[in-house]
C-alpha cells in the first residue's frame, strides 16, 4: 500500500533555516533553536520574551503579525531532565510570509513572565488562561484574573501535581438552598491504569514499515 | 430612550450602569455570561465571563491514551465534530511521521466539508433567529439533519462520530452512502442554498441588523488573532486549506471568498459562499472516491497504529495481539512536540501536542478559533447598542464547547 505525505508539504524549509540563522545571529548565545517536524522552535529564558517577540513581530524578514496561542507546559516528572519546571509556549503566525514559529520561554517555579499584551492584543486571554491553569504570573498584564475555572477556585488544575479528580466537588445544599462545595468523595476508588507493558512490540518508537514512511526520516526531523 | 424624561428620586445626569447578559440567554449560544457596562443603551465595555462549560479536556487527555482522547474532540466544538477529530489525528500523525493512503485523505476531506456545511447551517439558522428571522432556521436545520444521517451511516453516531482515527478513518464509507451524499449535495447546492440566500441576501431587516455592525479592520483582525471567516470577512485572503494545505486540498479546486468591509454582513456572505465551495469540494471528492480510489484501503496498514480487521483477527495470532495491544496500551509516540492546525469551519483550530515518549500525551493544548474571537467581542461591541450584541455573538459563530474546553 502506498501512503502520501498529507501535511506540511508546502513548508518552506529553506526560509525556516534562514530565519533560524538570523535569530541565532541577532540573539547570539541567548537562545537555542531547533528545527524538527518542519517546525522551528526558539527556546530562551523568560526575561528575553518581549524583546524576542518584538523582533519577530516587527522585523521585515519575520513579520509574525498574529499570536495564535500561548500555553503553559508543566514538566514536573517528565522522563528526561528539563532545565525548568514550566515552559510558556507562544505560537506565532506570519500571514505575509506563510510561516509559523514556536517561542518557548523557560520558567522556573515562582518566576514571573513579562506580558505580551503590549505587543499582541490576543495575548490577554491566553495569559489569563495560562495563569489560571498553571499559576504562572505575567507581570504587567492589565487584568490577570482567572478565566476558565470557577469563581474563587483554589489551585492550578493543569499542574502535574493537581489530581485528575480535583479537590472539591459541587452539590446542592438543600438546607442552605444553594450550591456548595465539599471535598471530593468517590464511591469507588479512582483507578489509574498504567498500561505500559514490557512488551517490546509497543515500547519505544513504534517501528514503522518502510512503505509507511513517505518522508525521508532525516528530512522529516 | 436616552432623552426620555424619567422621574427618579434623584434626577441626575445619566449614570453608566452594568448589565448582566446570560449565562442562560437563548442567544448567548450556550453558557456565555457577558458583563456589559452601558452608557444609556450604548455599550462601553463588554467583559465575557467564560468557563461555565469548562470540562478540563486538556487534563483528561493527559490521562488517556491517544485513541481514548479522540472522542473528547467531538465534544469540543459540538457542531463541527469531525473537524476537531481531524486536528488531533494530524498532530499524532505529525509526531509519528506517517503519511496517509489517498482514499483516507479523500474521505477525510469529504467529511470535513460535510461538517463545514453542517456547521454553517447551524450558524446561519441561529444567527438569523437571534436577529429576528425565524424561517431560515427551520430550513437550515432540516438540511443539517441530513448531514447527521451521513454521520450516522458512516460512523454509527449522529453527532459524536469518533470516525477519524490516527492513520486514516475508522472504516470505509458504505458504497450507497456516496450516491446519497451526491444527491443531497446537488439538491443543497442548486435548491436549498439559493433559497436560504434568497431569504436573507436582500432582506431589508437582515441588512439593517448586519451591515456596518461589528466592523473589524484587517489590522484589528490580526491583533486579536482572528482566523477563518472572521479574518476573511475583513478582506484578508487567508485559508489554511490553500496556504498550508493538508490532506488532498492542494489537488482540489475551490475558491476562497473574501469580504470587503469587515462587517457582519460580509462575514455572512463569506460563509454562504464557503458552503457553495464545500459543495464543489464534496463533488470532487465523491468523483475520486467512486472511480480511481475505489477499493483502496482507508487507513494505514501498519497495525501498530491502526487496528487490524476483525476478519484478520479470526485466524491470525499476530493480528489478535495487535488488536489487544492497540486498544489497551495504545501506541507510543516518539518524544517531541508538534503543532497541527486545520481550517475548521470557525477558523484555525490547532493542537499543540507534547509527547514524552509514552502511550499518553504529556500535554495537549487545544487552540480553538472561537476563544480568540470571543476575546475580541469587547472591541467589537464598543459603541454598539445592546441589541447588536446578539448580532455580534452570531457573527462570531460562538460555540462554547471549544471555547471552554
Amino acid at each position: 500500500m502506498t501512503t502520501t505525505p498529507h501535511q506540511d508539504t508546502q513548508v518552506n524549509l529553506e526560509a525556516l533555516t534562514k530565519l533560524q540563522t538570523t535569530l541565532e545571529k541577532r540573539f547570539a548565545g541567548k537562545l537555542t533553536t531547533q528545527l524538527s517536524h518542519r517546525e522551528l522552535t526558539v527556546t530562551t529564558a523568560a526575561p528575553l520574551g518581549p524583546d524576542l517577540l518584538l523582533f519577530l513581530k516587527t522585523e521585515v524578514t519575520c513579520e509574525f503579525s498574529q499570536l495564535m496561542s500561548i500555553c503553559g507546559v508543566d514538566y514536573l516528572g517528565y522522563p528526561t531532565a528539563q532545565p525548568t519546571r514550566f515552559a510558556v509556549v507562544y505560537h506565532l503566525l506570519s500571514l505575509s510570509l506563510n510561516q509559523r514559529i514556536r517561542v518557548k520561554l523557560l520558567v522556573r517555579e515562582g518566576e514571573t513572565v513579562p506580558t505580551a499584551t503590549k505587543l499582541f492584543a490576543s495575548a490577554g486571554w491566553y495569559e489569563r488562561e495560562t495563569y489560571d491553569m498553571f499559576g504562572i504570573v505575567f507581570s504587567g498584564h492589565p487584568d490577570l484574573r482567572r478565566l476558565l475555572t470557577d469563581y474563587d477556585f483554589v489551585g492550578f488544575p493543569l499542574r502535574k501535581d493537581f489530581p485528575l479528580e480535583g479537590h472539591v466537588e459541587v452539590y446542592y445544599d438543600a438546607e442552605q438552598k444553594r450550591v456548595a462545595y465539599k471535598p471530593v468523595d468517590l464511591p469507588q476508588e479512582f483507578r489509574h491504569f498504567d498500561r505500559i507493558s514490557e512488551w517490546e512490540g509497543m515500547t519505544g518508537n513504534a517501528p514503522l514499515a518502510e512503505e509507511d514512511k513517505p518522508f525521508n526520516a532525516e528530512e522529516f526531523k | 430612550m436616552s432623552t426620555q424624561q424619567v422621574t427618579l428620586s434623584q434626577p441626575t445626569a445619566e449614570q453608566p450602569f452594568t448589565l448582566n447578559f446570560g449565562p442562560q440567554h437563548p442567544s448567548a449560544h450556550g453558557v456565555l455570561r457577558l458583563v456589559l457596562e452601558m452608557d444609556g443603551e450604548t455599550i462601553t465595555r463588554a467583559d465575557p465571563h467564560i468557563g461555565l462549560l469548562h470540562r478540563g479536556t486538556e487534563k483528561l487527555i493527559e490521562n488517556k491514551t491517544y485513541i481514548q482522547a479522540l472522542p473528547y474532540f467531538d465534544r469540543l466544538d459540538y457542531v463541527s465534530m469531525m473537524c476537531q477529530e481531524h486536528v488531533w489525528c494530524l498532530a499524532i500523525e505529525k509526531l509519528l511521521g506517517i503519511g496517509m493512503p489517498k482514499r483516507a485523505q479523500y474521505i477525510r476531506v469529504l467529511f470535513s466539508e460535510v461538517t463545514r456545511i453542517a456547521n454553517h447551517l447551524l450558524w446561519v439558522g441561529c444567527h438569523a433567529l437571534d436577529i429576528g428571522a425565524m424561517a431560515v432556521m427551520l430550513y437550515a436545520f432540516k438540511e443539517r439533519e441530513y448531514t447527521f444521517d451521513f454521520y450516522e451511516e458512516v460512523s454509527g453516531a449522529r453527532m459524536h462520530a469518533n470516525y477519524f482515527r490516527p492513520g486514516g478513518v475508522n472504516r470505509d464509507v458504505p458504497p450507497e452512502l456516496l450516491s446519497k451524499i451526491r444527491r443531497w449535495n446537488l439538491n443543497f447546492r442548486d435548491k436549498i442554498l439559493p433559497m436560504l440566500e434568497g431569504l436573507l441576501d436582500e432582506n431589508r431587516i437582515w441588512k439593517q441588523r448586519t451591515v456596518g455592525i461589528g466592523v473589524v479592520s484587517p489590522d484589528d483582525a490580526q491583533q486579536w488573532a482572528f482566523s477563518g471567516p472572521m479574518l476573511r470577512g475583513s478582506g484578508i485572503g487567508w485559508d489554511l486549506r490553500k496556504s498550508q494545505p493538508y490532506e488532498c486540498y492542494s489537488e482540489l479546486e475551490f475558491d476562497v471568498p473574501v469580504g470587503k468591509n469587515g462587517d457582519s454582513y460580509d462575514r455572512y456572505l463569506c460563509r454562504m459562499e464557503e458552503m457553495r465551495q464545500s459543495c464543489h469540494l464534496i463533488e470532487q471528492c465523491l468523483n475520486q472516491l467512486e472511480t480511481t480510489l475505489k477499493g483502496q484501503p482507508c487507513k494505514i496498514q501498519n497495525f501498530k497504529i491502526s487496528p487490524p480487521t476483525r476478519n484478520e483477527m479470526k485466524d491470525s495470532m499476530e493480528a489478535l495481539i495487535h488488536h489487544f495491544k492497540y486498544f489497551t496500551e495504545g501506541f507510543h509516540l516518539p518524544e517531541g512536540e508538534a503543532y497541527a492546525s486545520i481550517e475548521s469551519p470557525k477558523g484555525e483550530m490547532s493542537v499543540y501536542l507534547v509527547s514524552s515518549g509514552g502511550p499518553k500525551a504529556w500535554r495537549a493544548y487545544i487552540r480553538s478559533p472561537g476563544y480568540a474571537h470571543l476575546q475580541g467581542l469587547d472591541f467589537m461591541a464598543k459603541g454598539h447598542l445592546l441589541a447588536d450584541v446578539t448580532t455580534l455573538i452570531g457573527t462570531q459563530d460562538i460555540v462554547f464547547g471549544d471555547i471552554d474546553r
